[in-house]
């Protein structure tokens, strides 16, 4: 068994129902479990949604999480993205004061990332940058010191790339 | 033709076999009430919805049938929380219908509003809230359903005032329960078993709620004679294999009895069927049944690995399988001769001879073992059921009464809820009119729904109540004794109501003895009056249950109390 503690991944089909992700955050927070990121939309069929959530567990750990959301009426299906071979992306919006100083150096980033600009209104812009979760959190400290107004990340969505 | 929601409610119940529920009216239901002011379906009027709850647990535990509860909004839907937590931790099938203001009002903090969806949903099984009188017929099948299925649980239902007002037409659900299940050909786990089984020379089973809820109680004690395995079992699992029987080692765990912990210590092979090792089963994980291999059989794949690591697991309710391995069993011609066992067996009875099951005797004082075990003499014979409360007296009732039959002994396993034993009576009467229901109560647990005395004298429920009156919350006041230098810090219950004259107040009868010479006679009195009694014994005040592990201590090592009480 795996003893190490990491960043698993869990994508959950559940009935599109108001309460359910309720239940899903209740089960893994009443027991101790911590969910570190959080992604929800109904799939193609619109009774039924998908959440993928990532939490910081060992192997023995995560089983007991599987079983427990196994539990839950409303929860379909649950499968460890962790452990299979899937596409992973995470989506970052970043808002910022460009300057004659910074401008260069925001472009030069936006262009190591592939990012691009959404909008740009006067001096503000808002950047769009997706990619695995070590780019963005690189990418995020790259733009820190040019001075970020405001951010919004997704959390990590994954799919597995065949079926 | 369309009906309200209301007697759409009570149809489908109907439909669902309930013949009784256990309710408390209010506005958000009053229009339920007034169906029921019709007289389709009997009504059990308790005092406080807590009782209410308890009470179709009882009913549910000894009937092995889902328990009905219906209460209002507010404070009578928060009230149900504690029943709700008892029935989820002893997996109880239960539905509780709770109503809830009008869909319109939902949210804007009305009177009598709690979100009791949002409250309950970590002890539920699953709830539901009703918010179109169309959905209402397949909820309520479907609640039922999930109520018994699989490893069963609380469900419960909130039905805003306007849904029980709102018309539709009634068709039956179409929802069925999947069939009893087939006995299965053998799978590779059941040879796997078997073999264990024919290597091993101490084989112990540990039995759980699990054998009781799958009613396997008979498979469990095929497999356990055919095989010559001794047999402990949890507090929730007494009475599914005899209390009487020679292989029968009693209950395990912080209050179990020597020769049980001792086995499980010793056992080279444990077969668990449907426990999930509760750490006042297991005591310390790291020394619990440090020698066996472990098979442990449950129909919640949740149970298995979550506290003890499991050599053999298998996935299935109790009966299913244990049919399916006792079928194995007999084309193999399995057998065990005496000799594969003198060893281990012989190693038991030592124990059993070495630390019995016992007490210090006593002329002057009663002793709260000794009124167990003359209740025990006078009403054995499986005509019984018998409830406890939380603490002391819950230990001596598993402890000193012999369980020959399963859903006979109803207490609270999980949550620990002093207040359940008398209203699960209540329920466990209903269920079985022509049986002996005695709630072996403490001073202190009685206390917490003695309001349902009036329940049981108006509907005329002759439950027995046989209050272990030491004037202490007994099972603190003794951890207060060994482990905090007997601070008393607020356990003395000396200030309590006179129970002779409360009984008589609420209108039933009431005796009282504090001499060792008159209980028997007491017993016999209180038993053979009609109606609801209470029996207050004055024990003696410091008795302590033995043996005892230390809370997070290793099963095998017991404090036993005095030696001399070794007999």
């Amino acid at each position: 068994m795996e003893r190490e503690k990491k960043e698993r991944i869990l994508s959950l089909l559940v009935s599109n129902k108001p309460d359910v992700l309720a239940r899903v955050a209740g089960t893994l927070g009443g027991r101790g479990y911590n969910i570190e990121t959080l992604c929800v939309d109904a799939t193609l069929d619109p009774k039924v949604s998908k959440i993928i959530l990532t939490t910081i567990a060992d192997q023995p750990t995560l089983t007991k999480i599987e079983k427990q959301l196994m539990k839950l009426i409303d929860v379909q299906k649950v499968t460890d993205l962790t452990k299979m071979a899937t596409v992973m992306r995470e989506m970052m919006l970043v808002r910022m004061r460009l300057t004659d100083k910074n401008k260069a150096d925001v472009a030069l980033i936006i262009d190591t990332f592939r990012g691009r600009v959404v909008t740009l209104n006067g001096d503000h812009c808002v950047i769009e940058i997706s990619g695995m979760r070590e780019e963005i959190e690189k990418a995020l400290q790259s733009l820190t010191p040019l001075g970020i107004d405001d951010m919004a990340r997704t959390g990590i969505i994954a799919l597995e790339r065949t079926k | 033709m369309k009906i309200k929601g209301s007697q759409i409610l009570i149809q489908a119940l109907k439909q669902e076999g309930v013949d009784v529920i256990f309710g408390y009216p209010g506005g958000a239901v009053i229009d339920i009430y007034d169906e029921l002011h019709k007289g389709n379906i009997r009504h059990i009027l308790v005092r406080h919805e807590q009782g209410a709850v308890h009470a179709a647990d009882g009913y549910a535990r000894a009937s092995g049938k889902v328990g009905v509860a219906l209460v209002t909004s507010g404070p009578g839907a928060s009230n149900t929380v504690t029943g709700i937590a008892n029935a989820h931790l002893d997996s109880i099938p239960i539905v509780v219908f709770t109503g809830q203001v009008p869909t319109s009002l939902i949210g804007t903090d009305a009177f009598q509003e709690v979100d009791i969806i949002g409250i309950t949903r970590p002890c539920t099984k699953h709830n539901f809230q009703v918010r179109r009188v169309e959905e209402l017929t397949r909820t309520i099948s479907e609640a039922f359903h999930i109520a018994r299925s699989d490893r069963p649980g609380p469900v419960l239902i909130d039905l805003p005032k306007d849904v029980m007002n709102a018309m539709a037409e009634y068709t039956p659900s179409s929802f069925r329960d999947e069939e009893e299940p087939q006995p299965r050909p053998p799978s590779k786990k059941a040879f796997q078993v078997l073999d264990m089984l024919s290597e091993a020379k101490n084989p112990l089973i540990l039995s759980g709620g699990g054998i009781i809820l799958g009613g396997a109680s008979q498979e469990l004690r095929e497999m356990a004679w055919r095989t010559k395995t001794p047999v402990t079992s949890t507090l929730m699992g007494l009475g599914a294999f005899p209390g009487t029987d020679p292989l029968w080692l009693g209950m395990p765990g912080m209050h179990g009895t020597y020769y049980a912990n001792m086995a499980i210590s010793h056992c080279d092979l444990m077969i668990t069927l449907g426990c999930r090792f509760d750490d006042r089963v297991t005591g310390k994980i790291d020394t619990f049944a440090r020698n066996a291999k472990i098979v442990h059989v449950d129909v919640d794949p949740s149970s298995i690995n979550k506290n003890v690591m499991i050599d053999v697991p298998i996935v299935s309710d109790c009966k299913s399988a244990l049919r399916s391995f006792n079928q194995l069993l007999k084309e193999k011609n399995f057998t065990v001769t005496g000799d594969q066992r003198r060893e281990w067996l012989g190693l038991i009875d030592g124990w059993k001879r070495d630390v019995p099951l016992s007490y210090c005797r006593s002329d002057e004082v009663i002793k709260p073992q000794f009124v167990i075990e003359t209740l025990y003499e006078l009403t054995r014979g499986g005509n019984t059921i018998i409830t406890t409360e939380v603490g002391q007296n819950q230990m001596w009732a598993a402890q000193f009464y012999k369980y020959d039959y399963p859903n006979t002994f109803l207490s609270s396993g999980g949550l620990g809820t002093m207040g359940y034993g008398f209203p699960a009576a209540i329920g466990a009467q209903l269920a079985h009119p022509d049986k002996l229901v005695v709630d072996i109560a403490g001073d202190g647990s009685i206390q917490m729904n003695i309001q349902e005395l009036a329940t049981a004298v108006q509907y005329k429920i002759p439950v027995k109540i046989v209050i272990l009156n030491n004037g202490y919350l007994g099972m603190v006041r003794q951890w207060q004794e060994l482990f905090y230098e007997k601070r008393y810090s607020h356990t003395d219950m000396t200030h309590a109501p006179d129970f002779v004259k409360l009984a008589e107040a609420y209108g039933l009868t009431g005796f009282r003895t504090g001499k060792p010479a008159e209980v028997e006679k007491v017993l016999r009195r209180g038993i053979s009056t009609p109606g609801p009694v209470i029996m207050d014994f004055q024990v003696a005040r410091e008795e302590c249950v033995y043996p005892m592990v230390k809370p997070g201590g290793p099963i095998h090592e017991m404090t036993l109390g005095s030696r001399e009480m070794v007999n």
